[in-house]
């Protein structure tokens, strides 16, 4: 499940984020008349469904594993976090329709009317990681159903959609999304830029994500941090797994990397009461530590988990460095800069954006460890009781591999073809219904 | 009408909305399975093809739907299927994907073999996904799913007769509904071969289907007498409705006229899944757990009602939309130069 889950999350950043690209080239391209960028519009509208249409099988496989991994879990809590779902189907039922009228409607419709076709999608992707994010912010801060312990009998759907964690959550994950598809998307013309294809649509197809996903990282470094302050208070034993904070005390060590044991902190780099200073804005300010619980509610992989932490921000950091770097470029000269390590470090910077994604997810997850509901239910209690679920698993474990080279085939070969400018044979899922192929009708035998 | 029968009914909608659309879909799989490779083949593949690229992702929303209401409206039914049927919805769920990727590799891969490659494998999930769901409600009509977490057997649960015969009848339906499918959207392509080549194969797939509907009906007999008994008393009136809309397609077939064929093939398929609706109720699973007793709190139930209706209020028009102007482009296309007159929608 986390395997399928952290592929799932990649696409569904792309199913979220892209449609905002592509309309920012579909705005630029209308009102300065730019073919250009009408043209990179028109591609990542393709490439959009086609991280939709493999969304969408990720995600039936998704619904499915509810119940084939977790039925304790969906069977207690299904009437409680199910209502979030529910919603999300009709976002995702919208977008799907949306993004099929788009596509299709690339000069069919006047260009406004086309342009407004495609708001929808970027609005129901954004009520869509509304309602699933929260499925997880619920997980990790559960409420809105009585009794705790039990059959649940009565649930208030209001107080499980906007559960405590959805401030910081779901805006960090939207974040995210824009930051990891604007860095990718970037990072994939930069390559083409560094192997000297250095025409228009390249230039406009770098630097219309890269600064959509420019603006998104500080921002993103901002709630980050608030987030780190809340999951502090509300969900102390992840904060402490994250810090390897082992006992409660003021004047809390803020270690970068290290080793992570019973002890303290092996190696990594120490800033004393730095920790402390984070959670409250003094030295002073009392951190809890995972001895407050005992040690079989703690979380497991404690220097994974601390690792994964400073990871994400590490990244974070870079990326804001490179926002910056493009930044004062673009206010002195009005262009990017013009040197190739900075095409290298934006050709990384995507791959960097995903494992900062990847990073994030551990987080949350293993620091919810040993709980799929916080304090509520174990991740034990939740599995499935069927014998055989490893070769379930692994079978998923290989299709996903089998389904990511798809994906990644799909999408190389459409490149291709763009570069040849034979683009409207693509063919791909939800696009415009094509005339039946001409061979069918005039080979017919008379 | 009591708020779980309401959900109840909200998931028998979006099941057989599930059915018609991804049987037909499935079928069409199995169609351009049994086609045969080389050049006999290629041109019914072709409109396969054709008619189902726009049409297969909706497919999908149509099953999360389903699972979500099931998880969300009775979660201890979805938790007593989903564990103790995981050998049949896995198998299931890897139809699904070894699909949609094979799907997708058939536009993309170059080389021919490759091609053929993702033919195979898109047609074999397909035979796989309905097989496998055939076999979970042959597994829920026997009783053999217990209420809890893989409390039944998880081998014999769904290999019994009864379940393999409605696996195969789930197939056999799909290739109908297809076939009949087909025959419509080859005149809409002009191809009056292959009008004549999907029709043969519906009238084939009737008499296939309506055989192991017969043989069903005795292994539910012998095996599910609860669902046998409704469906022969409560029931009764929709599995005749049934009965009369087959019928009527291969009269409609016969004669050559296709104007109604797809709208009796679907409530065919449609009434006997609201027959067999009937005869279960008040189980969920049979003699086991009803729908009051399975059912979520009253506000969970509430929630899914209202998007429900919010669906309908909004989803629908969208989706009007869509088709709306589907339907017009392909007006405008045929304008093109065709050797013969084609037409747009006949």
């Amino acid at each position: 499940m986390a395997f399928t889950l952290g592929f799932h999350i990649i696409l569904s950043c792309l199913g979220v984020a892209l449609p905002a690209m592509m309309l920012i080239a579909n705005y630029i391209g209308i009102r300065r008349n730019d073919a250009d960028a009408l043209k990179l519009a028109r591609r990542w509208s393709k490439a959009t469904a086609v991280a939709f249409a493999v969304g969408a099988v990720t995600g039936t496989v998704l619904s499915f594993e509810f119940g084939l991994l977790w039925p304790a879990f969906t069977g207690r809590f299904g009437e409680v976090f199910g209502v979030l779902f529910a919603i999300e189907g009709i976002f995702f039922f919208l977008e799907a329709i949306f993004i099929a009228i788009y596509i299709f409607g690339w000069n069919r419709m006047s260009p406004w009317t086309h342009f407004w076709t495609g708001v929808p999608v970027v609005i129901t992707g954004l009520g869509g990681a509304f309602s699933v994010v929260a499925v997880n912010s619920w997980m990790n801060q559960p409420q809105g159903y009585s009794p705790t312990s039990g059959k649940v009998t009565s649930v208030e759907p209001l107080k499980v959609i906007f559960n405590p964690a959805v401030p910081y959550e779901v805006p960090h994950m939207i974040l995210a999304a824009y930051l990891v598809t604007g860095f990718l998307v970037a990072g994939i013309y930069a390559v083409g830029l560094l192997r000297g294809r250095r025409d228009r649509i390249h230039r406009l197809g770098l630097l219309i994500p890269l600064t959509v996903a420019c603006i998104a990282t500080p921002i993103q470094f901002v709630v980050g941090d608030s987030s780190a302050r809340a999951i502090a208070k509300d969900q102390p034993i992840k904060f402490a797994g994250m810090e390897c904070v082992q006992k409660t005390s003021t004047d809390v060590t803020e270690y970068i990397f290290g080793r992570c044991t019973s002890t303290g902190v092996k190696g990594g780099i120490g800033i004393p009461g730095f920790d402390s200073f984070l959670v409250g804005w003094s030295t002073s300010t009392e951190v809890t530590g995972l001895d407050s619980v005992p040690p079989d509610d703690r979380p497991p992989f404690n220097t994974m988990l601390h690792w994964s932490f400073d990871v994400m921000v590490g990244i974070c950091t870079a990326l804001i460095g490179l926002g910056l770097w493009l930044g004062i470029a673009w206010w002195r000269k009005r262009d990017y800069p013009q040197t190739k390590w900075f095409l290298r470090a934006t050709a990384v910077s995507g791959v960097a954006a995903v494992v900062a994604l990847e990073c994030g997810w551990i987080v949350t997850e293993v620091g919810r460890q040993p709980w799929i509901v916080n304090n509520v239910m174990r991740t034990s209690d939740a599995v499935t009781h069927a014998s055989g679920v490893w070769v379930t698993f692994g079978v998923v474990l290989g299709l996903y591999v089998a389904l990511g080279t798809a994906l990644i085939v799909t999408l190389m070969a459409m490149s291709r073809r763009w570069r040849a400018e034979d683009e409207e044979d693509v063919g791909i899922p939800y696009g415009p219904e094509p005339g039946p192929p001409p061979d069918l009708a005039t080979e017919a035998p008379k | 009408m009591s708020q779980a029968n309401a959900v109840a009914v909200v998931l028998w909608i979006v099941l057989t909305m599930y059915a018609i659309f991804a049987g037909a879909d499935f079928g069409a799989g199995l169609w351009s399975l049994l086609s045969g490779s080389g050049d006999g083949g290629r041109r019914p593949r072709e409109l396969i093809d054709w008619a189902l690229g726009p049409v297969w992702e909706a497919n999908h929303v149509w099953l999360i739907f389903a699972v979500v209401v099931l998880w969300t409206g009775f979660p201890s039914a979805f938790e007593a299927v989903f564990s103790t049927l995981f050998i049949p919805l896995s198998l299931a769920a890897l139809g699904i994907v070894l699909r949609g990727s094979g799907f997708a590799f058939q536009h993309t891969a170059r080389r021919a073999g490759s091609q053929a490659l993702a033919q195979r494998l898109f047609g074999l999930a397909s035979l796989l996904t309905p097989f496998f769901m055939g076999t979970v409600v042959g597994a829920v009509a026997g009783g053999r799913v217990p209420v809890g977490n893989a409390a039944g057997d998880s081998v014999t649960s769904w290999l019994n007769p009864l379940s393999l015969v409605i696996g195969a009848l789930f197939v056999a339906t799909g290739a109908y509904v297809s076939a009949v499918f087909l025959v419509s959207d080859a005149r809409r392509a002009g191809a009056p071969d292959l009008e004549e080549y999907f029709a043969t194969r519906a009238l084939v797939a009737a008499v296939v289907t309506g055989g192991l509907a017969a043989v069903g009906l005795v292994a539910l007999y012998r095996d599910a007498r609860y669902i046998f008994d409704g469906l022969t008393h409560d029931g009764l009136p929709l599995v005749i409705l049934s009965a009369l809309c087959g019928i009527g397609v291969l009269i409609l077939l016969h004669r050559r006229a296709h104007r109604g064929a797809r709208m009796l093939a679907a409530g065919a398929v449609a009434s006997v899944i609201w027959g067999w609706g009937i005869a279960q109720h008040p189980y969920l699973l049979p003699k086991t757990l009803t729908i009051s007793a399975g059912a979520a709190p009253s506000g969970t139930l509430t929630t899914v009602l209202v998007c429900f209706g919010v669906a309908v209020v909004v989803v629908l028009p969208s989706l009007a939309l869509l088709y709306t102007l589907a339907q017009r482009n392909v007006v405008a296309e045929h304008q093109r130069p065709a050797p013969n007159p084609t037409g747009g929608e006949a």
